[in-house]
């Protein structure tokens, strides 16, 4: 127990550092690009005068580095600071979007996750059937589509054809949770389908690669039913890859659903960052930065704590 | 048809019953007409009620509702559903007074005195006079951040003379100033102590805005203190943004919203075949170009220019990039619905042998690069590569250059020397010519500067009689025609599309849905 402790300490205190270095090349990469919040923003508009003045008002006339460490400095006594657009509190802005994000993200991950779990199970419990060959091609055809196009089909078919659900997904905050999950239905279904076939095939894969082994073979000799073989004698030891695999999944329903979010309209953290990066609204994208960061170090930490518990052997690596 | 009009009158006023006005008409054998005079829309006069949800093309989360920051269709919705202005653009074109009852002009157009309203109250309860009017202007002067800024720059000064007065001293005279003084940055707001709080979002228009999502959704009701009577008949009004074409067209095809913008030209056709939605177009001053840099080789030579211009094949781009919503330009910014639109300059067409000859004259062949993206108006790329083939058959050889989207503004135009550019246009030729004609504008993207043509500028600006006025406005598009550096091929119009239930009068073309203004001028029929 206690190293378990010292390793997610470990972890933790390697995942702070990694987001500082994130948060570096954010600001010397948004640096790097052509222009700035001022002409972005007054567009046609922006003329030498113009441009000066909105510097100056905001503050960005001053060097990089020295920004930086004001931002820096505000990051660790936790202000997120104002957009640098339209002067509104960030953690505000951020927080009501990253609500929405997890919100489609839970939703979606609710029903991938034990979805994709029991078809990896059942795909090897009668591996190499019709069924499992189905459900193989199914998973990998829908993977393939890029998901706008998933995205397109579900709309045309649910939506404008058959009129069950609304055609774009545009939640506000004092929806109730029945109309929130009726309203979100369908982008998380896309988002499912996108996802399922990772998690789908490498459960299956885990299970078959230990169905060979002399213990598994033991319990079939014994005469255990095959579903309590699996579930009972294989499935602990999957756990492993399996959960690194459920993490990036997860980890990508937060941080990689822009195209699904613009497509359905609906108000998450991509479409934000989206529109911060091509405003060069620089505090605002580094604060989303951050977060997606954070999101994937935390799942990684996640994955990597359940691995161990389910293989006490991974705390002392050789 | 005299007859006719006279009996549709009655009509419209109750004077005499649909069935009176059948047998009237048809007695006078012009039935046939009737339908084309039934404009539908207008027998049954505007309904109040209702909630209007719209979906629009433009919008992002840095909008901010600072007045000195608009710059999208989005913003442009919001400005003038919550603020008015001291005066707006009808239907016709013309500037009519909003907030200022009348104007008069003084001293050859270079005093100018615009009378206010009485009794006009803002959201808060304030009543609006004219240090709100002043108030509101200085947020556009001085040491600002607006685009307004460079408007204003010809005014000398400005007093308030008692409560519903405003003077303004000009440094030249200017008879378009009515223009200027109702650019929709300068939305009048009320004052604190002198200064306006930008981002209050309060105004005296007809809908307060009671939530605000930039990028995302504004919620709208209605102000019953709206001094407008005849306007803003909605009860509420939710304005989406939704920037992906397919799915604002899916939110109104599935009912999701009611009025959308900016149709899907490819599918324009198809969407106005769906049964219960009508699409609809303007015409106004919207113009897309294609400026050469004047100051740089090839084009600082006017030969080559003119062969340039005549090697493209008009109706053809405005048919395949436009697919048909638009109409031919002539090389000059001013549309047929600006006030002194050259309607008699000869119309410039798709001529490879005069196009060669020019070549001839510049000294040979010409070989120039085109730079463009779809960032310049949508379908620049596929209107450059129709360019290129138009040419080829005169022996000019275009090179086209896809640039990227991001960064356009600042990397490509008014820096490459030949590239792809649009224009909202303005409401009158002076406002057009002296932001992006006059020698040394900061907008001139041809980098032109031609004498006759800014002298006649700045005397047609002071010049009262219209007749004169008209004169030195067609030579002017004649300079620009056939001097200037700029190839403006087409002109587009503003696509929109809205359930069958909304309905409106005659449509403005200033800008897109109705000088942008849909909120309070249509209803639901």
């Amino acid at each position: 127990m206690f190293n378990l402790l010292k390793v997610v300490a470990q972890r933790i205190a390697l995942g702070l550092f990694t987001l500082l270095i994130v948060s570096l090349i954010i600001a010397f990469v948004v640096e790097l690009l052509p222009g700035d919040i001022t002409q972005a923003i007054l567009g046609q508009s922006a003329t030498p005068e113009t441009v000066a003045a909105f510097r100056a008002e905001l503050g960005i006339d001053r060097p990089a580095p020295e920004r930086y460490f004001e931002w820096l400095r505000g990051m660790l006594t936790g202000d997120m600071g104002k957009s640098l657009a339209n002067k509104r509190e960030i953690s505000e802005l951020v927080g009501v979007r990253l609500s929405n994000t997890l919100f489609l993200g839970g939703f979606a991950a609710a029903i991938a996750v034990p979805l994709s779990l029991i078809l990896g199970l059942l795909a090897a419990l009668y591996r190499n059937s019709i069924f499992d060959r189905g459900v193989n091609l199914f998973t990998l055809t829908s993977i393939s589509f890029p998901e706008f196009f998933v995205a397109y089909i579900l709309i045309l078919l649910m939506s404008v054809k058959a009129g069950w659900f609304p055609g774009i997904s545009n939640v506000s905050k004092d929806l109730p949770l029945g109309d929130k999950l009726f309203r979100t239905l369908l982008p998380a279904a896309t988002l499912t389908l996108v996802v399922v076939a990772h998690m789908m095939r490498m459960t299956r894969a885990a299970i078959i690669n230990l169905l060979s082994s002399p213990y598994i073979e033991m319990a079939h000799l014994k005469g255990i039913r095959p579903t309590r073989v699996i579930l009972h004698h294989a499935l602990p030891n999957a756990w492993g890859p399996v959960v690194n695999v459920i993490a990036l999944n997860l980890a990508y329903l937060v941080v990689g659903v822009v195209i699904v979010e613009v497509v359905f309209v609906y108000p998450g953290l991509g479409q934000l960052l989206v529109d911060s990066v091509s405003k060069r609204d620089v505090p605002v994208v580094q604060a989303c930065s951050m977060i997606f960061a954070g999101v994937y170090i935390l799942l990684n930490l996640l994955a990597d704590i359940i691995s161990i518990v389910t293989n006490p052997r991974l705390l002392h690596p050789r | 048809m005299n007859e006719v009009e006279r009996l549709k009158r009655k009509l419209d006023r109750g004077q005499i019953t649909r069935r009176e006005f059948l047998s009237r008409v048809s007695a006078i054998g012009a039935v046939a007409a009737v339908p084309t005079l039934y404009s539908g829309d207008a027998v049954a006069g505007p309904k109040k009620g209702g909630r209007i949800r719209s979906a629009l093309a433009h919008g992002s989360t840095t909008d901010s509702l600072d007045p000195a920051t608009y710059e999208n269709g989005y913003m442009a919705v919001v400005n003038v559903a919550i603020q008015n202005h001291l005066g707006e653009v009808d239907e016709t074109g013309a500037m009519v007074p909003e907030l200022a009852e009348s104007w008069d002009i003084e001293n050859g157009a270079k005093t100018w005195v615009f009378n206010l309203r009485q009794g006009v109250e803002f959201h808060n309860g304030k009543t609006m006079e004219s240090e709100d009017v002043i108030a509101s202007f200085e947020h556009h002067m001085g040491e600002t951040k607006s685009p307004a800024k460079s408007l204003l720059e010809q005014v000398d000064s400005m007093r308030a003379d008692g409560k519903h007065k405003v003077v303004f001293e000009l440094k030249g005279g200017n008879s378009d100033f009515s223009y200027i003084a109702a650019d929709y940055h300068i939305s009048i707001k009320p004052s604190k102590g002198g200064k306006i709080d930008a981002n209050d979002g309060i105004g005296t228009g007809g809908y307060i805005l009671k939530e605000f999502d930039p990028g995302v959704r504004s919620f709208f009701t209605r102000n019953p203190n709206y001094w407008k009577e005849d306007r803003a008949h909605f009860d509420e009004a939710e304005v989406l943004s939704i920037i992906d074409p397919t799915a604002r067209t899916n939110a109104l095809t599935t009912g999701e919203v009611d009025v959308m913008d900016r149709v899907d030209l490819k599918t324009a056709h198809l969407l106005g075949r769906k049964p219960g939605i009508k699409v609809e177009e303007t015409t106004g001053t919207k113009h897309y170009t294609f400026p050469m840099r004047t100051d740089t080789a090839p084009f600082d030579d006017n030969n080559v220019r003119m062969a340039l211009k005549h090697a493209v094949n008009r109706e053809e781009i405005v048919e395949k990039v436009l697919y048909g919503h638009g109409m031919v330009g002539n090389d000059h910014p001013i549309a047929p619905s600006n006030p002194f639109h050259a309607a008699g300059l000869e119309q410039r067409t798709y001529d490879p042998d005069k196009a060669k000859f020019y070549a001839e004259k510049a000294g040979g062949n010409i070989k120039v690069q085109l730079s463009a993206a779809d960032a310049a108006f949508p379908g620049a790329l596929d209107a450059a590569v129709l360019y290129r083939e138009h040419a080829a058959a005169a022996g000019i050889d275009i090179e086209v250059i896809r640039e990227p989207n991001d960064g356009y503004w600042s990397n490509v135009w008014m820096k490459k020397p030949w590239c792809a550019c649009y224009w909202g246009g303005r409401p009158t030729e002076d406002w057009m010519f002296t932001t992006a004609y006059k020698g040394g504008a900061s907008w001139n993207d041809t980098f032109w500067a031609n004498d006759r043509f800014d002298q006649l500028l700045v005397d047609a600006r002071a010049e009262v009689d219209q007749a004169k006025r008209r004169e030195m406005y067609f030579e002017m598009q004649q300079i620009v025609r056939d001097q200037g550096g700029v190839v403006v091929p087409m002109f587009a119009n503003y696509v929109f599309a809205m359930q069958d239930s909304v309905a409106h009068g005659p449509v403005a073309g200033n800008w897109d849905m109705d000088g942008s203004k849909f909120l309070e001028r249509w209803w639901f029929a």
